[in-house]
């Protein structure tokens, strides 16, 4: 089942007016300043289909750069995000594609500074709720409804057996899983998908099992 | 965990317990949360409802100006006149309205399910509050209630007017709201299910053809059409009126009209009343251009 909790229905706690053109956009924002783990200094957006045609009426640009701020979706200063990142100097570009997606409410952000960058794909898929589908070119499928850990792991055998032997002794179910790679014996990367959050020692813990380049989390 | 109607029903039943209970439980089950966390969060939600209804019974005024200010007129003309549709119609028709003005507005709402469709259950709930004198508590029981046919809804048709047309939006909220208002009038589980029932069959077919794209025409109306229809259901069931047709089946009857629809019906601005002259005329007034397909 998709939605798992009466709060899915109920909620979020928005600004309006979208909850799939604002909230969902704003998550997916969220979600990409949250892996990159600092505020970016440059951000190119893409958005598809209609996101694409109704962006500005719907403060779809605003929420996405609000997500990036690290903003919830109801928090106010989302009104004034593109000011606030203009005020901090934050290099945002807006890209409206033209070329078709699978799903209606799609975007791709491209952020970063002078340490490194990220990309990821999002949607929108109804009452506020988003998912990563792409993560620096890696195909995945995250809720954003989770906590979850992402891992960037070398394709070796042990290295998913390491992980999930620590989530284990700490007692820690796992919801959902996925592990995907470009090309065999190269780099690859685990999604976990856990019903409780993480605590940073528990991420260190992580980062120091076989195998493992680099963690990152997502509160939901 | 309940994964349709019938079950949900037959949950609160068999235990002799509300829907609104059955879902709590499963709340704090799923979440592996305590009673206070599940029963704080919704009455946050509902705080901020109240305060939604409160900011757009002031007036307030959309960014592209296509909306805004219709819920004050709606409560000046109850003060000076007796309504034809009756008091607590009106005044749930004016609070769904209040609500989706300030959604339009950029201000804050609580989705339910939808921001476009967020008009319907706080509309009714602070409506019927007048005449059924609820506790707070109680009130949260309404937010629950509505949660959990709309959790079914959800998982087994859609919440999405881009996926399924408003039907699925202001359909699904009219059709919780219905049975939120059943139990909170004292009726039976499987009475809340009948409105829930009654309220989506009539809002069957209902696309999703917004002006410019924007959530505001016509959706800030159809949540009023969506509070009275619902008001009018759970009065309907009340009285023991059932459907004929389950209420699982309208809700998958509604999922397959959804998949059946033009892509120019789901939340694309390309037809119904978004591609009327007057609608694409409001439109380049917005953007500056049109957002017509060459």
């Amino acid at each position: 089942m998709k939605y798992k909790s009466v709060f899915d229905i109920m909620g979020p706690v928005m600004i309006g007016p979208s909850s799939s053109h604002t909230a969902g956009a704003a998550r997916i924002g969220r979600a990409a300043r949250n892996l990159f783990g600092r505020e970016p200094k440059w951000a190119e957006i893409h958005l598809y289909g209609s996101f694409a045609r109704t962006y500005k009426g719907h403060g779809t640009d605003v929420a996405i750069v609000g997500g990036l701020l690290d903003y919830d979706t109801h928090d106010t200063r989302i009104r004034d995000a593109l000011e606030t990142a203009k005020q901090k100097g934050i290099k945002v570009r807006f890209h409206e594609e033209e070329s078709h997606t699978d799903h209606p409410n799609t975007a791709r952000i491209r952020i970063g500074d002078d340490k490194g960058d990220l990309e990821l794909v999002g949607i929108s898929i109804g009452g506020g709720m988003a998912e990563i589908t792409e993560l620096n070119g890696f195909e995945l499928r995250l809720s954003g409804s989770h906590p979850a850990v992402l891992l960037i792991h070398n394709d070796r055998y042990g290295a998913i057996a390491s992980v999930t032997g620590i989530l284990a002794r700490h007692e820690i179910n796992i919801g959902h899983m996925e592990v995907s790679r470009k090309q065999e014996g190269q780099q690859a990367l685990m999604v976990i998908e856990v019903d409780q959050n993480i605590d940073e020692s528990i991420l260190k813990e992580l980062e120091r099992a076989d195998h493992i380049l680099q963690v990152a989390k997502i509160v939901d | 965990m309940f994964r349709n109607v019938a079950e949900l029903v037959e949950m609160a039943e068999s235990e002799g317990i509300q829907i609104s209970e059955v879902m709590i439980r499963q709340e704090m089950e799923v979440k592996e949360r305590t009673r206070e966390e599940v029963v704080g969060q919704m009455e946050r939600n509902l705080d901020v409802m109240e305060k939604a209804v409160e900011d757009g019974l002031k007036g307030v005024k959309s960014h592209s100006g296509l909306t805004g200010g219709d819920a004050v007129l709606l409560q000046e003309y109850m003060k000076n006149h007796e309504p034809l549709s009756g008091t607590i119609l009106l005044d749930a028709v004016s609070k769904a309205v209040a609500t989706n003005e300030v959604n339009a507005a950029m201000g804050t709402i609580c989705a339910t399910p939808t921001a476009g469709s967020a008009g319907c259950v706080p509309g009714t709930l602070f409506a019927v509050k007048n005449k059924l004198n609820p506790t707070r508590e109680q009130m949260v029981r309404y937010l629950f209630t509505s949660g959990a046919f709309g959790f079914v809804v959800a998982n087994n048709a859609s919440i999405s007017g881009a996926a399924g047309g408003c039907q699925a939006e202001v359909g699904s909220a009219a059709g919780m709201a219905a049975a939120a208002i059943v139990e909170m009038a004292g009726g039976s589980p499987s009475q809340s299910a009948e409105a829930m029932a009654i309220t989506l069959k009539n809002m069957l077919g209902l696309v999703c053809d917004p002006v410019a794209g924007l959530v505001e025409v016509p959706c800030v109306k159809r949540n009023a059409m969506g509070a009275s229809n619902a008001i009018t259901a759970a009065d309907m069931a009340l009285a023991g009126v059932t459907s004929r047709i389950p209420c699982d089946e309208v809700i998958d009857a509604m999922y397959k009209i959804g998949q059946t629809m033009p892509v120019a019906l789901r939340e694309t601005a390309q037809g119904g009343l978004a591609a009327t002259p007057t609608g694409r005329e409001l439109e380049a007034k917005v953007y500056g251009i049109s957002l017509k397909k060459e």
